[in-house]
């Protein structure tokens, strides 16, 4: 079996493992490598060929192969090693030995002193939400669609209805209008927006494309392709009424119902698996329960925007040099961070009671105007900020003093 | 005119099975399918159960049909190197009527000659399965009840057919028949007419319009729809035995039980309509799989589910398995009621039919060059270590994995499409090495699949289909 030894291995070449790399190997990493299964970096970003990446950490609006190229023009210099069409079979968190496959290796076995995971998040499905009716073809996760188009250079279809208001479900109902195809609806189960409000300004409300909140698709309908589809309005249980319902005729329906964190691996290297975030358990350093395992980007939970991804990301990547190169202390007192009102979690969930600051990124529950977000402990208030508009769309964050905690950290956010 | 001496309408379990047992013989065999794909309708979407026929109505053919077939798997499935999984079925009961139903449904399977039926205390049936349904008074264990992959067996059977010289026409549907002189004088079918010496409706869920053409019709197939949850490998709460309800005298119930790729299936409801194509899965029947089989299972983790669907099982009308000839059409056999224990009983009825045409005088030939066995796709991810080098080295496309979730490699894709009877749709690729089958449900893999499908077969994208024609995947290239 071919074997490398390396002082970090990251999983993953998409923008949380560049940001990672270059960050491990700045700090000091003698050897560092991105195993990455496709045949370029960049991961998800090379689809996302619309603007919006980039705008509170280079202060412009870039592109997703823009964005990610930042990082990748430093690779070279930075002297980090990229292993490309290389699948991860397995990870194990015993003997941080990683085994992959790649056609021109074969087998191969990498050893390293410390791991970042960034694998990213796979999209939840029409099955995984139980939309019921029949199983034609057209029927695509917004983010499939947008691989066909955007890197496949093929069209999906013609006439679309798309479920969920997330991010990339709305950018792909501009994507498909600027090509050509008609996007009759977008149909949002929730009562309020699931993605970012910039993008129903910039990508429905711009073209015209009606979006209907508390609704969902009851029905799919077509044997062979999609003919349409039976939407109604949905109770406060989220029940559909289906008194209300109606037939919209359609050949493509794309489904933006939700990101999950795609694990496979690091529950596999024995990587504590958190049940809301669906990512690994992290402390601020974003190691996980394996101290020599590191996490970030979206493998730990589902970030809004890019630039998080990256700075957490610098955050693994120097810790897992740190640990690697025996500079990280891992005997310190940990504590649990825990959510307060409307807050439904909180990243990183641990913190080992050091020096330095932490950056809390959360979530709420439900939107909000008028806010005030704060980290407390007890009541000794360790971060506070006002927010005009909070909602589940958008991520939160909070910066605090570690060395200032003395029993624990409760994240909220309450109207005052 | 196409001339064979066996005609066999239908690819399905049953019509494979016939084609796999002529080709013993030194007869020309012809298979057609309306379908895009070998694999047939009910075949490819049922409970992937080999029945032990322990509960089927006494001295019928069904009973007989399942209980002769059930023995034949383990052989057959290592032959042609088949998933097939020894797993057994328990029967537990909840409440005292049902177990007062115990000896009577024991008895049954006596009579079925399923003498292996032992009954099972509440201890042993927690110890075998944690997660039953702790109010649980004792049960019936019947240990031959086993799971396979129902899409490779057909295909196992069909290649395996194949490579004996069975011949295969897709995409063709029988059209009309012309009987004359008590004999079929011709098939006519949208790819051409065809002459044979015997014809077999093994057409499943159509097998009464084909059995019209020739005006014997004297029954009506009802199709039964029956729903399915398939869930994750990694679902929190498992089974490891098929475990079956007690039936009432309205229904056989909804199971729940493992598939042999580790995945669980729960279901089926039971459902008569009058539509033979109406394959949806609805709120209704998908509920009442949760509310049911929460009575076994209390745990079951619905929520963890990747994908749900629904076959229609070819029900009949008068009920029950027939197998007909008739004195005025000479070579003519029609099989109709061939439904939920079909996919058991075929192998059984591919031997019944060719038996039965021998004790009436066919002069069929046994061949001395019969191919016994046929190998399966590697699957990549199954293989140790060395194996794994060595395919490797092989062919570099090993390297390369294209489905995520089930690690299926561009080399097994590639086999699935240029073996005899490839794969020419998305979904006849995912039937034969999984790519698609997994938790993402081919939302990583399917734009890849449709990509090499089309460099494969040397055709653009938009002539990619899901399935059938006319189930297209894209529509053409986006704007220059």
């Amino acid at each position: 079996m071919y074997k490398i030894d390396c002082t970090v291995a990251v999983i993953g070449g998409g923008p949380a493992g560049l940001a990672a790399a270059i960050s491990a190997k700045k700090e000091g990493a003698e050897k560092v490598i991105i195993v990455e299964r496709d045949n370029a970096l960049g991961g998800i970003l090379q689809q996302c060929i619309h603007p919006g990446f980039g705008l509170t950490r280079f202060k412009e609006e870039l592109t997703g192969p823009e964005y990610y190229s930042r990082f990748t023009s430093r690779l070279e210099e930075e002297g980090v090693d990229v292993l490309l069409n290389t699948m991860v079979l397995e990870v194990n968190g015993k003997t941080n030995k990683i085994i992959c496959v790649n056609g021109e290796y074969g087998l191969t076995e990498i050893n390293a002193k410390s791991i970042v995971l960034s694998m990213g998040c796979r999209e939840r499905t029409r099955a995984n939400i139980v939309v019921p009716g029949t199983r034609p073809a057209g029927l695509y996760t917004a983010g499939s669609a947008q691989r066909l188009i955007n890197r496949q250079n093929v069209m999906v279809g013609k006439k679309a209805v798309i479920l969920g208001s997330g991010d990339i479900g709305m950018i792909m109902a501009r994507r498909l209008t600027l090509e050509g195809a008609k996007v009759e609806l977008v149909v949002e189960l929730m009562p309020y927006l699931a993605g970012l409000t910039r993008n129903r300004v910039q990508c429905l409300d711009d073209f015209g494309i009606p979006l209907k909140l508390s609704h969902t698709i009851t029905a799919i309908v077509g044997e062979k392709r999609v003919e349409g589809v039976k939407i109604a309005p949905v109770d406060q249980n989220k029940k559909p009424i289906l008194e209300k319902e109606e037939f919209i005729p359609c050949d493509t329906v794309l489904f933006s119902v939700g990101l999950i964190p795609e694990n496979e691996l690091s529950k596999g290297a024995g990587v504590e698996i958190n049940p809301i975030t669906n990512g690994p358990t992290v402390n601020q350093y974003m190691q996980t329960n394996i101290p020599s395992i590191f996490a970030s980007g979206n493998v730990v939970h589902v970030n809004d925007l890019v630039d998080n991804v990256s700075s957490e990301s610098e955050t693994a990547g120097k810790y897992a040099c740190l640990y690697a190169n025996g500079k990280l202390n891992s005997n310190s007192e940990v504590i649990t961070v825990k959510t307060g009102s409307n807050v439904r979690y909180v990243c990183p969930q641990k913190i080992a009671l050091q020096e330095g600051k932490a950056s809390l990124y959360f979530r709420v529950l439900s939107p909000d105007e008028n806010v005030t977000l704060i980290a407390k402990d007890g009541d000794t208030i360790l971060a506070r900020k006002k927010e005009l508009r909070v909602s589940p769309g958008e991520m939160c964050n909070l910066s605090i003093d570690v060395s200032k905690i003395v029993n624990g950290v409760t994240v909220e956010v309450v109207k005052e | 005119m196409i001339k064979t001496d066996v005609l066999i309408i239908g690819a399905g379990a049953v019509g494979s099975a016939i084609a796999r047992e002529f080709s013993k013989y030194n007869v020309s065999v012809l298979v057609v399918d309306k379908n895009e794909d070998i694999g047939g309708d009910a075949s490819k979407s049922n409970s992937a159960i080999i029945h032990t026929g322990y509960d089927a109505t006494p001295d019928t053919l069904e009973s007989q049909l399942v209980v002769a077939a059930n023995p034949m798997y383990e052989k057959l499935c290592k032959d042609l190197d088949v998933p097939y999984k020894k797993v057994g079925a328990i029967l537990p009961a909840f409440t005292d009527e049902q177990f007062e139903k115990l000896p009577s449904i024991k008895e049954k399977a006596f009579k079925n000659r399923v003498y292996d039926v032992e009954y099972l205390s509440k201890e042993e049936l927690l110890k075998m399965e944690p997660n039953l349904n702790p109010e649980v008074k004792g049960g019936l264990y019947i240990p031959r009840e086993n799971i396979i992959d129902p899409f490779v067996y057909v295909q196992a059977l069909c290649e395996n057919a194949y490579a004996n010289g069975v011949k295969f026409m897709l995409n063709t549907k029988v059209t009309d028949i012309i009987v004359n002189n008590g004999k079929i004088e011709k098939v006519i079918t949208t790819a051409g007419e065809i002459e044979a010496n015997y014809v077999v409706n093994s057409a499943g869920l159509y097998c009464d319009e084909i059995a019209e053409m020739v005006g014997k019709a004297d029954y009506k197939v009802v199709a039964r729809k029956g729903q399915f949850y398939i869930l994750d490998k990694n679902t929190s709460c498992k089974v490891n035995h098929i475990v079956l309800p007690i039936p009432t005298k309205i229904t056989k119930g909804k199971l729940m039980c493992p598939t042999v790729h580790g995945n669980m299936l729960v279901g089926p409801t039971a459902e008569d309509q009058l539509s033979k194509t109406d394959k949806s899965t609805t709120t209704a029947g998908l509920d009442s799989i949760a509310t049911d089989v929460r009575n076994l299972i209390p745990n079951v983790n619905l929520r963890e589910t990747i994908t749900q669907y629904s076959g229609l099982r070819p029900n009949r009308n008068p009920e029950g398995l027939h197998f007909d000839i008739f004195d005025d059409i000479k070579g003519y056999v029609n099989l109709s009621g061939v439904r939920s224990t079909g996919l058991t009983l075929s192998i059984a009825m591919g031997k019944y039919v060719v038996q039965q045409l021998l004790m009436r005088g066919a002069n069929f030939k046994l061949k001395d060059d019969f191919i016994k066995t046929r190998k399966g796709i590697i699957k990549f991810s199954e293989q140790t270590s060395e194996v794994k080098e060595e395919l490797l080295k092989q062919n570099p496309l090993y390297g390369n994995v294209i489905c995520r979730c089930e690690t299926v490699t561009e080399a097994e894709i590639l086999q699935a499409i240029h073996r005899p009877l490839g794969a020419k749709s998305v979904d006849a690729v995912k039937r034969r090495v999984r790519a698609g089958m997994g938790r993402c449900q081919g939302g990583f893999c399917g734009p890849k699949v449709i990509e090499i499908l089309a460099r494969e077969l040397g055709v653009s994208t938009d002539k990619i289909n899901k399935h059938q024609d006319g189930s297209y995947m894209v529509v053409g290239k986006t704007r220059d």
